[in-house]
Parts: structure tokens; C-alpha cells; sequence
């Protein structure tokens, strides 16, 4: 019998860093982003100019804007479906508002006002009443958009100020947009948020398991109802974005875009169970989005050829991993 | 090397891909939305016109989703790849105008058809008819069958479609003087979706039993409707008409279902929008009151909003019906 505390050791089973930030999620959804710019690059000699660029970001931005927050809703164990209606009500609000004569900044305040309500009336349905987030938000889906509905019918709300049209088609500088500019420092805001600070341990804490994290003392409702009300605000913003980018609102605005921002957030390596993922993979897969749309676009390839492009993408990106684990547990 | 290598296999795909296309006048026409027979045929029109002019190559494309949002990106890279030309049926006459006045401050041309864009969008739109005449043609088609008259329903596309509002307002407006015993019951929105507007179809029956007739001024909503009737075997008491393709609704005056349905034709459609197109591409200048030439099918006089009608919609019934099944 030897003595047993001298050489005793704990065998070192995790990967090196190097190798383990080579083989994260990160690093493949660069690697994709890459092969697909090279590809752009070599298929269509228009991709490679500064204003094709600047164009690009405009095919992901606004849903970008709603993905980072959909993004800590998901790590949660919850799914807000009800996004792009978000975006129709408070647009029709803003052209509402509009009619009674308010300015630029009434109207964004309108915007993003409207949209952290409805993010509010969410959280509160899910968190105060216990209902299920899926149901939850398929009904107020309906809701919201059929609101802006009774208001419109098949009417418009147009003839938005220029300086309000500023926010979706103005530059901040040279060829880079606001949306842009605005997008990136959400990013950031969003990187500290889910990764740097309490509130983003507690996030992934409850997306793990909601029960033990209630037992640790994390305000599990309380928390939920924040993401709620942060992606009603993100949506509200988006709202802002679109609405000045169009210069006009139809009760059909924004039609689809939920299924988008959560592709996006999936493609971004979050889980859909909840519990994992990260802002920087979300950043990388909007990016791709924009990426393979634009692309796709300049070869005039059909949207329906486009919609089977990111379906096989997606599902390519998420079986690899996979695929490589199965391979590698049986080498 | 892993890294490399995939990049040169990814250029030599790429290369491929690459269209040698650059001389030529490239002209896109861009549809609401692609797997339409409706804007198929138009593109079989704007290929009869660029063959006629020649050196014209046309683009022919559009989103998947009849969305505004969808045709923005659609149009976003036809600027980045500085066609001559855009000529698009839109989804919505407003939010397309911020991205198709970039377009125009990029030197692109740019006319609407079909499916207008606001004046400020666009240099030209050409209706493929004239909106009273439609609006008129659709009850005029089950009023012919309906001499006792009697109650009628309109199954539209989505509630935001510019022009179906346009005909269904104008239909309504001749209603009490020339069709007073008409009686329009609703009007319900399939948004051109085929599942939605044999819901709606259903729906209509089902509340209106006493329902003559379902009007649809939409090629989608034609079909789902006439399924629907043949399906409940209401042939013969409900009378499904409206704009129809008559190669996808031949079966369907075959069958009974609809005594006659109307359309312009969408070939003559593509084929006046390439010609306008190049008309501004070689310089013409778009005011009112100019005229121009549109090849085989005439010639138009803008009016002060720089549109105009093409031509009158066209009947198909048992009598024609083969004949214009084989072109469109």
C-alpha cells in the first residue's frame, strides 16, 4: 500500500485551448464564412465593391438586431415566436402616430416603446400566468399582427419624415449604415451582457436547469421576464429600422422574419434545448445569412433554390459537429 | 492546407459560375414572386422582345416570398450588379420606392408592370389594363351567368395587393348601376397562397349558401376556388370565375366549374415591359403625354401620373379555351 496522497494525480483529459477553440462551433462557422466570401468573390465580379458590401448588411441587419436577443431567450429554455408582429404593430403604432403629427424622435420612441410592451405582455404571460413561451407567443403572433391589421386593413401609413428615413437608409460614414454601426454595438452590448456579466451566468444557469437554478437562489421569473421585455425592445428597434427603410408600414411587414432570426440564432450554435451557445456565433451566422442571400442574389439565382441553399446549410452545419463526434468516439 | 485546399476547390467551382455576359443591354424583370405561371409566361414575352431587339439579355427573377422585404434584396443586387434596367411588378407600391430610387440615382432604369410602384419609384408603369375595365370584366363574368342575379363573393389575393384593391374598389363602384342585382356578400383574402384560398373557398361556401358565384381576380385563387367547387360537387350551382391562366384552369371550364374567366395577356405583358425598358435605355425621355412604341403590341401614351393600360382583358371560355391552354 503506498502512500496515498503522493502521486496521485488527476490525468488531464481537457483539450488544449488551442485545439479547442479550433474545433468550437466559432471557428466553423468562420471557416464557412470564408469559403462562402471566396466563393462570392470568384462567382460574381460584382461582390468585391465596397457598396455590394454595404448593400449586403441590409439583407440581415434588422433580423441580426432581434436574433441577439432571441439568443439569451433560447439559452433560457424560451422562444419568442411573435417577433415579426412585434415589428408590424409597432410599426402601424409609429404610423399612427405619425398622423397626429409627431416628429423623428416621437416616433421612435413609439417604435421601441410599442415593442418593449409587447415584450412585457410576453414575459408577463409566461412568467405570471406559468403559460408555455411556444403557446404563449403563437397567440400573441395573431394578436399583435391582427392588430395592426384592424388598424390598416389594406390600407398604408407613408410619407415618413426624411430625417426619420435617416435610420434605415442613412450612413454614418463613407458606406457604412447606421443599421450597420448600430448592429455591431448591440453586438457588443449584448457579448458583455450574455458572457461578462451575472446576469449572463444566471441566463445559462436557467437554460441548464430552471429548477436547481430557482434552488441557488437566481430569480428564474424575474430573469425570463428581462428577456422577454429585452427581445420585445430589440424587435421595437427593428421596428425603428424597417419602417424608415421602407418609409412605409403595411400590416404585412416584416412577414417571416421570426423563422429567420431564429435560424440564425440555431446556425449561431445555440441550443435550441437551451442551456448553451454564444454572441459571437450568432454575430457569425448573421453574417453567413447576409453572405449566402447576397450571393445567391448576384448570380440571380431563384429565392426558392436560396431557401433550399440555407435549409441544407443549416442542417450540414449542425449534423458536422456531430458527424465528426460519432467518427471520432468510433476511431 | 486543409484550409487551401478547399479554397481552391471552392475557385475552381466558382469559376464555373461565372457569367461571361458584359456588353450586352441586360434588362431584369423582376416578378412578385417565382413558380408563378402568370409570371412565366411574362418571361416568355420579355425573351420574344429580346430577341427581337437584340443584344438584350433579360434577367429574369424575384423572390420566393411575395414580400416586400424579399424583393428589397432582390433589387439591392440587381444595383450591386449595375443591370441597365429594372422593370418589376411589386409587392407593395410603397416600401420598394427608397430602394428602387437608389437604383435610379445609380443610372438604372426603372419601369413597374403589372403590380404598380408609387410615382416617386419609377420612370414608368405600364397596367396590363385599365382598371375600370377589370374592375367592370370580373362582375360582367358572373353577371353573363347570372340573368336572375343573385349573391357573389370575391376571393382576392393578400389584403395588400395593389392591384387586385384596385379592381375589387372599381368592381364595387359599377355594382349598383350596371349590375343592381348583383349582391357582393365579402370579399376574403387567400394572399395567393393555394392552401389559404381553398380555406377561404371552403369558408365562403359554407357561410353564403346561397352563394351564385366566387369571383377571383387571381390566378392562385382561381384554381383553389374551382377545386373547392368541383371537390363539394357544386358544379352548377356555383360558378367559380375571375383572372385565370388557361393553361392552369383549362380543366376547369372542361369540367363545368366556370363558365368563363378573363386575363390579358401576360406574354404581350413582359414583352411591352422589355420594349418600354430599352425605349429608356436608348434615351427616351418618360412625361406625360409621351408615346411609345411597344413593338407587335402597339404603342402607349403615358398619362400625368407617366402610366398607362396596355390592353383589354381577354375572355377564355369553352370555345378558345384549348387554343390559349397550349401558349400560357
Amino acid at each position: 500500500m503506498s502512500d496515498v496522497t503522493t502521486g496521485r494525480q488527476l490525468p488531464n483529459r481537457l483539450d488544449n485551448p488551442l485545439k479547442s477553440t479550433l474545433l468550437s462551433w466559432e471557428s466553423l462557422l468562420v471557416l464557412v464564412a470564408v469559403v462562402i466570401f471566396v466563393f462570392n468573390s470568384y462567382s460574381s465580379p460584382y461582390f468585391l465593391n465596397e457598396w455590394s458590401l454595404s448593400d449586403m448588411t441590409f439583407n440581415f441587419t434588422e433580423k441580426a438586431l432581434i436574433a441577439l436577443a432571441m439568443a439569451l431567450l433560447i439559452i433560457s429554455g424560451e422562444i419568442d415566436l411573435s417577433v415579426a408582429a412585434i415589428i408590424a404593430l409597432a410599426s402601424t403604432m409609429m404610423g399612427l402616430a405619425l398622423q397626429y403629427g409627431a416628429d423623428t424622435p416621437v416616433l421612435v420612441a413609439v417604435g421601441v416603446g410599442v415593442g418593449l410592451l409587447c415584450g412585457a405582455f410576453n414575459g408577463f404571460l409566461v412568467t405570471g400566468l406559468k403559460l408555455p413561451s411556444i403557446v404563449v407567443t403563437i397567440g400573441t403572433m395573431s394578436l399583435f399582427r391582427g392588430i395592426a391589421f384592424i388598424v390598416l386593413g389594406d390600407k398604408s401609413f407613408g410619407n415618413y419624415p426624411a430625417s426619420f428615413g435617416w435610420f434605415g437608409q442613412g450612413y454614418v460614414w463613407w458606406v457604412i449604415s447606421f443599421e450597420l454601426v448600430l448592429f455591431l454595438v448591440f453586438a457588443a452590448v449584448y457579448f458583455v451582457l450574455l458572457h461578462r456579466t451575472n446576469f449572463g451566468r444566471r441566463v445559462f444557469a436557467i437554460g441548464n436547469n430552471d429548477v436547481a437554478a430557482q434552488f441557488s437562489g437566481v430569480r428564474v421569473d424575474r430573469i425570463k421576464f428581462i428577456l422577454f421585455c429585452l427581445t420585445g425592445l430589440m424587435s421595437g428597434i427593428a421596428a425603428v429600422l424597417l419602417t424608415a427603410r421602407l418609409g412605409s408600414t403595411r400590416p404585412s411587414i416584416a412577414e417571416g422574419f421570426e423563422l429567420e432570426a431564429i435560424t440564425m440564432v440555431v446556425l449561431g450554435g445555440v441550443s435550441i434545448l437551451g442551456g448553451a451557445g454564444s454572441i459571437v456565433g450568432v454575430v457569425l451566422a448573421a453574417l453567413i445569412m447576409g453572405l449566402v442571400t447576397f450571393g445567391l442574389g448576384l448570380l440571380n439565382v431563384p429565392g426558392i433554390v436560396m431557401s433550399i441553399f440555407i435549409g441544407g446549410l443549416l442542417i450540414t452545419v449542425i449534423a458536422l459537429p456531430i458527424l465528426f463526434r460519432m467518427w471520432r468516439q468510433r476511431a | 492546407m486543409k484550409l487551401l485546399k478547399i479554397l481552391a476547390a471552392t475557385t475552381a467551382i466558382a469559376a464555373l459560375f461565372a457569367s461571361p455576359a458584359f456588353a450586352q443591354t441586360r434588362i431584369a424583370l423582376v416578378v412578385k414572386s417565382l413558380g408563378n405561371g402568370f409570371f412565366d409566361a411574362a418571361n416568355k414575352g420579355a425573351q420574344e422582345a429580346a430577341t427581337e431587339l437584340g443584344d438584350i439579355e433579360v434577367i429574369y427573377t424575384g423572390p420566393t416570398a411575395a414580400t416586400a422585404e424579399a424583393q428589397i434584396e432582390v433589387v439591392n443586387s440587381l444595383i450591386a450588379q449595375q443591370v441597365d434596367a429594372i422593370a418589376i411588378s411589386a409587392n407593395d407600391p410603397d416600401a420598394l420606392v427608397p430602394a428602387l430610387q437608389r437604383a435610379m440615382q445609380r443610372g438604372i432604369k426603372v419601369i413597374s408592370f403589372d403590380s404598380g410602384v408609387a410615382e416617386a419609384g419609377r420612370q414608368i408603369h405600364l397596367n396590363p389594363s385599365d382598371t375600370n375595365l377589370i374592375g367592370e370584366t370580373i362582375i360582367k363574368l358572373a353577371a353573363d351567368y347570372l340573368p336572375e342575379g343573385g349573391d357573389v363573393a370575391i376571393l382576392s389575393a393578400a389584403s395588400t395587393a395593389t392591384n387586385q384593391n384596385a379592381w375589387i374598389e372599381a368592381a364595387k363602384a359599377v355594382l349598383p348601376e350596371k349590375f343592381p342585382n348583383i349582391n357582393l356578400v365579402a370579399t376574403v383574402y387567400g394572399d395567393d397562397d393555394s392552401v389559404k384560398s381553398t380555406d377561404e373557398a371552403k369558408g365562403l361556401i359554407a357561410s353564403y349558401p346561397d352563394l351564385k358565384a366566387i369571383i377571383a381576380p387571381t390566378t392562385v385563387g382561381v384554381v383553389a376556388a374551382a377545386q373547392v367547387v368541383t371537390d363539394q360537387n357544386l358544379i352548377g350551382k356555383v360558378n367559380v370565375t375571375g383572372l385565370a391562366l388557361p393553361s392552369e384552369f383549362k380543366q376547369f371550364i372542361d369540367n363545368g366549374a366556370s363558365q368563363a374567366v378573363a386575363l390579358w395577356n401576360p406574354i404581350d405583358l413582359g414583352y411591352s415591359a422589355i420594349y418600354l425598358a430599352n425605349e429608356l435605355i436608348k434615351g427616351e425621355e418618360a412625361k406625360p403625354g409621351a408615346v411609345f412604341s411597344i413593338g407587335r403590341v402597339g404603342e402607349i401614351t403615358l398619362d400625368d401620373t407617366n402610366s398607362a393600360p396596355m390592353a383589354a382583358p381577354f375572355q377564355f371560355d369553352k370555345s378558345n379555351i384549348e387554343e390559349f391552354s397550349k401558349i400560357y
